[in-house]
């Protein structure tokens, strides 16, 4: 069994490695947005790219505007004021011009919204196929819920790592990196279809995942639903999303896509002890995301 | 009041002796406590909003040097002998910059401030149409801030002190799971008050525009501050009783047993947000609307036109406010919505580009062939134009619900709305005041010092929010007092931005002084031919009651 584990984790390796720069994190100095890690992600930030070049345009074009008119009509290059104050032409142009980029915007807006919130977006998936999680928010913690509603349920416990800690402080060496990381990450598998249930128990949170371009509020006496469907395995953090009181900046969440086989193994080791929530076997993957992370700092 | 009124007839209109023996001292109190004259009361709430909008510029500069670096530095318990407390009091200082800004510094300024002062002055009224209404509106807002600031040094949540559930004020954290504490309760008085204030200040701005106009004067010829006062009083009046509702809903919940916003009685919190944000975004247009209004006046003015597209700019004002009661839940894309509504609020939310762009679009126009004079106000007005382009085009972009769950609570949210609002709202507010301080305070500030404390302003300004933009797209979620050490570079640079922002803010209050003590006489139009209002026709400042005999308006 361990033996198999570690066969497992050098098969984990090479598909981590692969990967890439999925483990893109917030970098310093970054000012776009985190690289995209499903079709969803992807679609959204083509699409906000779109919306970004037409207000720059706009923009430029107020500035360029403005610096005309203080060049041409300031005091000394015109003297004296002209006195219209209508021109129909002009009128109709900046009312209807606007009105046809919003249009053109909201044709783009829209099948990415539905395609966000109807689930899997419309596509049929077996119910047997989909991966359940559910996710519920706590002051100031995630747990998820797995196999839920089967004899086989657990829930696994999820909370920032802090450097002071006793049991599992916070080692960057490891990889760890502060603010993000957690004792028992969220785990799910690559290329499938997962989907969340999202609730809290006291007050309102908010599951948040950038990289997914996927945030939902975690509200109580509400199950919130959303899907994501991930290209590469590797390690994506998010954080809470929702003021929730004294901790809100110290409940991340940190989730491991894994390849199934490796999920398998996890969901085994993590339902025989919940607890501790299958963090040896996690630990026992190698890390190809740590030097990346180490130069990043 | 036999002598008031013959004291008022011995005035007549154009009269220029501010500080007649007749007119009750500065220095009484009686004249400030039991004042009815629109222009003591626009001074009381132009003072008052300095106050407390240093106060909150203070809070802010907590928060920034806060997040200067990752780690705590300020609110971890021990610095400064525990001064600034723990993570908790950090979001207390949020919450009260956020209220702060809103109720006590912004809305007193512009709505409070200026209208009161410039309302009556240019629709050619003697005062407002109730003035001792007008007294109760601004004393309510003292109490109201006493109120709040008291909150902060009561229980909130088990163990510490005030209220830290941010200004949306959302359950259940600001329930008695959250908070249970007085603080929060000492919150929902003090918006009680300041709502009321804003509701009987409003009904008095619309009472008096529609009644008080000076002969001649129709609606259609009314100057745009005054058109801008009347659309905002209208919002108020139909916003702010929901807000009262959410509230006393929420006091219920809290005290009383009841279960409007508490999952395990059959309550819903989101349904406190949808009660919340129909006020919440209406008060964001309550907020720049009157700025807006001076800003044409100003643009007119320096550029010596009258302003492009009168009507237009009216009417774009008119559809910006009715529109604004339904685009409410643009701010909950996040919460659970049927991707309907969802779809609906999307649209609803991208038509208000429209008038917008017809505003900044007609700015321009209005100095097209203009002879444009820089001065001050003048600089303060383009800089406005420019800021709220950039703050307006991101509102576009979050108006997407598809990009906005990448980027909702995030501090791209953060640059949004201090663009729109603090380089918006807050530029208009400088605007008018140097527009009209002369007519005001009756003698001129010193061009160099307010030339100085715009640069410093814009460009601190621009320092603090433009990164956030950065830190949002990146993912840097707001309200965080600790974040990983990625954030750090940009939210170094913002941190910078503040003290540039504080430097100006000195600057402004030299000039205020440096005026104070020169006291270089005013003339009643400093500005010129591009001055057309009624209140030019003044001196400066203003008799204690004007238009005795009221102005005509051809």
């Amino acid at each position: 069994m361990l033996r198999g584990a570690w066969k497992l984790g050098v098969l984990g390796a090479a598909s981590l490695a692969a990967a890439g720069h999925a483990w893109a994190t917030p970098t310093p100095g970054g000012i776009d947005f985190q690289t995209p890690a499903t079709e969803t992600a992807r679609r959204v930030q083509a699409f906000h790219f779109e919306v970004l070049i037409i207000i720059t345009v706009i923009t430029a074009l107020v500035t360029a505007l403005l610096i005309w008119v203080m060049i041409r009509y300031n005091r000394k290059a015109s003297p004296t004021p002209k006195k219209f104050s209508h021109n129909t032409v002009v009128e109709i142009v900046w009312t209807v011009l606007p009105v046809l980029i919003l249009v053109w915007i909201a044709k783009g807006s829209f099948p990415l919204l539905y395609e966000q919130d109807v689930m899997f977006n419309g596509e049929q998936v077996a119910e047997e196929q989909v991966v359940d999680i559910k996710v519920y928010g706590n002051m100031w913690y995630w747990d998820y819920t797995y196999n839920q509603n089967t004899d086989q349920e657990f829930v696994v416990e999820s909370r920032m790592l802090r450097a002071g800690d006793a049991d599992r402080p916070l080692d960057t060496a490891r990889g760890d990196i502060p603010q993000l990381s957690v004792d028992y990450p969220m785990v799910a598998p690559v290329g499938r279809h997962v989907r969340l249930k999202i609730t809290a128990r006291d007050v309102i949170h908010s599951w948040a995942m950038p990289q997914f371009a996927l945030k939902v509020d975690a509200v109580p006496g509400r199950l919130n639903q959303l899907w994501f469907k991930v290209d590469q395995p590797g390690i994506y953090y998010g954080q809470c999303s929702e003021l929730c009181g004294k901790d809100h900046s110290n409940m991340p969440i940190e989730l491991w896509i894994l390849p199934q086989q490796q999920y398998d193994q996890w969901l085994v080791a993590a339902q025989a002890d919940p607890a501790n929530g299958g963090r040896a076997y996690l630990d026992s993957l190698p890390r190809p995301g740590v030097t990346q992370l180490a130069a990043a700092e | 009041m036999s002598s008031d009124a013959k004291h008022a007839a011995d005035h007549g209109r154009g009269h220029d002796h501010a500080h007649d023996h007749q007119d009750p001292k500065w220095y009484s109190p009686a004249r400030w406590l039991f004042s009815t004259n629109h222009k003591d009361i626009g001074t009381l709430y132009l003072v008052f909003a300095l106050i407390a909008g240093v106060v909150g510029f203070v809070f802010s500069g907590f928060m920034r040097a806060e997040l200067a670096e990752p780690g705590l530095q300020l609110f971890n318990g021990t610095a400064f002998g525990g001064f600034f407390g723990n993570e908790h009091n950090y979001n207390v200082i949020t919450t009260m910059h956020g209220l702060i800004m809103i109720f006590f510094m912004v809305m007193p300024a512009l709505i409070g401030g200026f209208g009161n002062w410039f309302v009556p002055l240019m629709i050619g009224a003697p005062d407002m149409a109730m003035p001792r209404m007008n007294n109760i509106s601004f004393w309510l807002v003292p109490v109201s801030f006493f109120l709040l600031i008291l909150s902060m040094f009561v229980p909130g949540p088990p163990g510490d002190n005030g209220f830290g559930g941010g200004w949306v004020l959302y359950p259940p954290l600001s329930g008695t799971t959250g908070h249970p504490g007085l603080a929060m309760d000492l919150v929902i008085f003090s918006l009680h008050l300041a709502g009321m204030s804003s509701i009987l200040g409003a009904i008095n701005f619309i009472v008096t525009i529609l009644n008080m106009r000076a002969p001649g004067m129709t609606l259609h010829k009314m100057p745009l501050f005054a058109w801008s006062v009347l659309v905002t009083a209208f919002l108020l009046v139909l916003a702010l009783p929901v807000l009262a509702g959410a509230l006393t809903m929420l006091l219920t919940d809290r005290n009383f047993g009841s279960k409007f916003f508490e999952v395990a009685g059959g309550g819903d919190p989101v349904m406190f947000q949808h009660l919340f944000w129909f006020f919440g975004h209406p008060e964001v247009y309550i907020m720049i609307l009157p700025g807006f209004g001076i800003v044409s006046h100003v643009i007119s003015t320096f550029s010596k036109k009258p302003v492009f597209g009168y009507l237009g700019m009216a009417y774009a004002m008119v559809s910006i406010g009715v529109i604004g009661f339904i685009v409410w839940a643009h701010h909950m894309y996040t919460v659970g919505m049927d991707v309907n509504l969802k779809a609906y609020f999307v649209a609803a939310t991208m038509i208000i580009a429209v008038p917008t762009g017809i505003k900044i679009f007609s700015w321009i126009a209005t100095m097209w062939g203009g002879s444009i004079e820089f001065k001050v106000p003048m600089l303060w007005a383009i800089g406005f134009i420019f800021l709220f382009t950039v703050g307006g085009v991101t509102g576009v972009v979050l108006a997407n619900a598809g990009v906005d769950h990448s980027l909702h609570d995030t501090y791209y949210v953060v640059a949004h709305f201090h663009y729109v609002l603090s380089l918006g709202a807050v530029f208009t507010l400088f605007c008018g005041w140097y527009y009209w301080f002369e007519k005001m305070w009756g003698v001129k500030y010193n061009g160099m010092i307010a030339g100085a404390h715009f640069w410093l302003m814009f460009i601190g300004s621009n320092l603090i929010f433009f990164p956030q933009h950065f830190l949002g797209m990146q993912g840097m979620p707001r309200r965080y007092v600790d974040y990983t050490p990625a954030f750090e570079q940009w939210h170094q640079w913002s941190t910078y931005g503040y003290w540039i922002a504080a430097a100006a803010t000195i600057v402004f209050f030299i000039g205020l002084v440096e005026a104070m003590v020169r006291r270089r006489k005013a003339e009643a139009n400093p500005w010129g031919e591009g001055a057309t209002t009624l209140e030019w026709t003044l001196s400066s400042p203003p008799p204690f009651h004007q238009y005795n005999d009221l102005p005509r308006v051809r």
